[in-house]
């Protein structure tokens, strides 16, 4: 599994990541990010790419 | 021996040209010389939240994956010339380094104008360094000049103000970041700077620095004299190729490159980020440089997959790059996102809100969208940001 981490303080809701791994991250109706907080591994390399591409450098990618 | 490359420029064109070497399955060894002192670390926020609450370069350092673990970084150090064909770099220290394959990762650096009048005082902002040495400057009824409103100059100035200095903004332009927003938006982000006190002097130049040993005020060409304790010079960038140079290269503007982010085709050398001008199959394959935050990532991913492919002795994908150019801005509490290249176009038009409150703005040229910018709106451009990419 892959474990998601957003740090939520550093977090500005730009929803780059949502472009990356769209169903892992999302920004809802008031335009806040929401995102789950575990993945199958086959999803790996998007969460990664999302986590690249994070201007806020907010999300952590961990395996369990 | 197996291949070895080295990165010139350890920012993060060149972490993540060194990631996706890894990634794209090159074992040989990976050296990273960088002239800065620090590890490769996060500039946007120099300008913004972190000039703000005090420059910290370990906080501001980007995750490494652990497939660059082994890397060997090379900080503190200059590359001052290369001999491409012979494969080596020279350092400024005179030492000499080998390379299989290259990467050209050494970004840009402010564009300094030569202006009569004392030196010190006047500050750039591209490195933490620059960064420590403004925020000194920026407190309460201190008065700074910034030249240039671009989006650098505008974050700045936006910044300033929130500590309390008074703030004046000079510029050639008619509207703050009229290039890449346009006109009517560029006016309503004046408006909004104007509400929170900062003092606009456009169509203006700075003619000369007054004062003793440190700038004390600066005189426009229309005679106003404005006191400064410090100026912010954000005049545009300057590419960092010199080292480059009696290679044979293009280094017109940057580095030329074509889609695989390949320099050239027989020595194995890729460039990336900011220094990279790269064609977007997006919009018509014109090489252009971007000076995006999320470039360096988009063409450090291919260019790494691009070296490997060429030590390997294979031919790298030669499929077309089409990353889709995104940059954001904050200044004060409006959040500013934009998709595509709103540059080019030739038309422009608010199609929702207005511009001195929240909006959507679309770019237009003759082939039909080719930008989009919200201001707090970023959660309705997936839409637009979709259009751009099935161009
Ligand atoms: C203050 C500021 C705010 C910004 N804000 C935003 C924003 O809000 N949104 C956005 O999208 N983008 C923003 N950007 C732009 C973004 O940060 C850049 O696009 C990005 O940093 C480019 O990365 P790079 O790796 O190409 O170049 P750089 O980060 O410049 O890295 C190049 C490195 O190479 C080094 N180097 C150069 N020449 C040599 C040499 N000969 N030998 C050794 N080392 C060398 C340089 O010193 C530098 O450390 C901002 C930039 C700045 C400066
Ligand atoms: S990209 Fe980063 S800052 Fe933006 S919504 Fe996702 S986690 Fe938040």
């Amino acid at each position: 599994m892959v474990i998601i981490t957003v740090d939520m303080e550093k977090c500005q809701n730009y929803g780059q990541c949502c472009f990356e791994a769209d169903d892992v991250f999302a920004l809802n109706g008031d335009g806040q990010l929401e995102y789950v907080k575990e993945a199958d591994e086959s999803r790996r390399a998007d969460i990664e790419s999302a986590a690249d591409i994070c201007p806020m450098q907010a999300i952590t990618v961990d395996k369990k | 021996m197996a291949a070895s490359v080295v990165v010139v420029g350890a920012g993060l064109g060149g972490l993540r040209a060194a990631e996706s070497l890894r990634a794209a399955g090159f074992e040989g060894a990976i050296t990273v010389v960088g002239d800065e002192p620090s590890m490769p670390y996060n500039r946007p926020p120099l300008s913004k939240e972190a000039l703000s609450a005090g420059v910290h370069v370990a906080e501001l350092e980007f995750r490494r994956k652990p497939s660059v673990a082994d890397v060997n970084w090379q900080l503190g150090s200059q590359v001052i010339s290369s001999d491409l064909a012979a494969r080596t770099l020279t350092l400024a220290d005179g030492t000499q380094l080998a390379f299989d394959g290259l990467v050209i990762a050494s970004g840009i650096r402010p564009r300094r104008l030569p202006i009569p009048g004392p030196e010190t005082g006047r500050h750039v902002l591209r490195t933490a360094h620059d960064a420590m040495n403004v925020r000194n400057y920026l407190t309460p009824g201190r008065s700074a000049v910034i030249m240039g409103a671009g989006f650098i100059g505008c974050e700045v100035a936006a910044t300033a103000r929130g500590l309390g200095s008074e703030v004046h903004v000079v510029a050639l332009d008619e509207q703050p970041m009229i290039r890449p927003l346009g006109a009517e938006l560029g006016l309503g982000m004046r408006s909004r700077h104007l509400k929170h006190g900062v003092d606009f002097h456009l169509g203006r130049t700075v003619r000369e620095f007054l004062g003793g040993d440190h700038v004390t005020s600066v005189l426009l060409d229309d005679g106003t004299e404005l006191p400064a304790s410090v100026v912010i010079e954000a005049v545009g960038s300057v590419c960092n190729v010199e080292w480059l140079q009696g290679n044979g290269l293009d280094l017109t503007d940057g580095v030329l490159v074509d889609q695989g982010m390949v320099v050239h085709s027989e020595i194995p050398i890729v460039a990336v980020g900011d220094v990279a001008r790269h064609p977007n199959s997006l919009f018509g394959n014109i090489p252009r440089r971007i000076e995006h935050w999320n470039m360096p990532t988009e063409t450090g991913r291919r260019a790494g997959a691009s070296l490997a492919a060429l030590l390997r002795g294979e031919q790298p994908d030669q499929g077309p790059f089409s990353a889709m150019p995104a940059f954001w801005s904050d200044q004060y509490a409006y959040k500013l996102q934009s998709f595509g290249m709103p540059g080019i176009a030739t038309s422009i038009q608010i199609v929702d809100g207005s511009a001195d409150d929240a909006c959507i703005v679309e770019y237009c040229d003759d082939t039909g969208l080719v930008g989009v910018v919200g201001v707090d709106r970023t959660a309705e451009l997936a839409p637009y940001r979709k259009q751009l990419l099935d161009r």
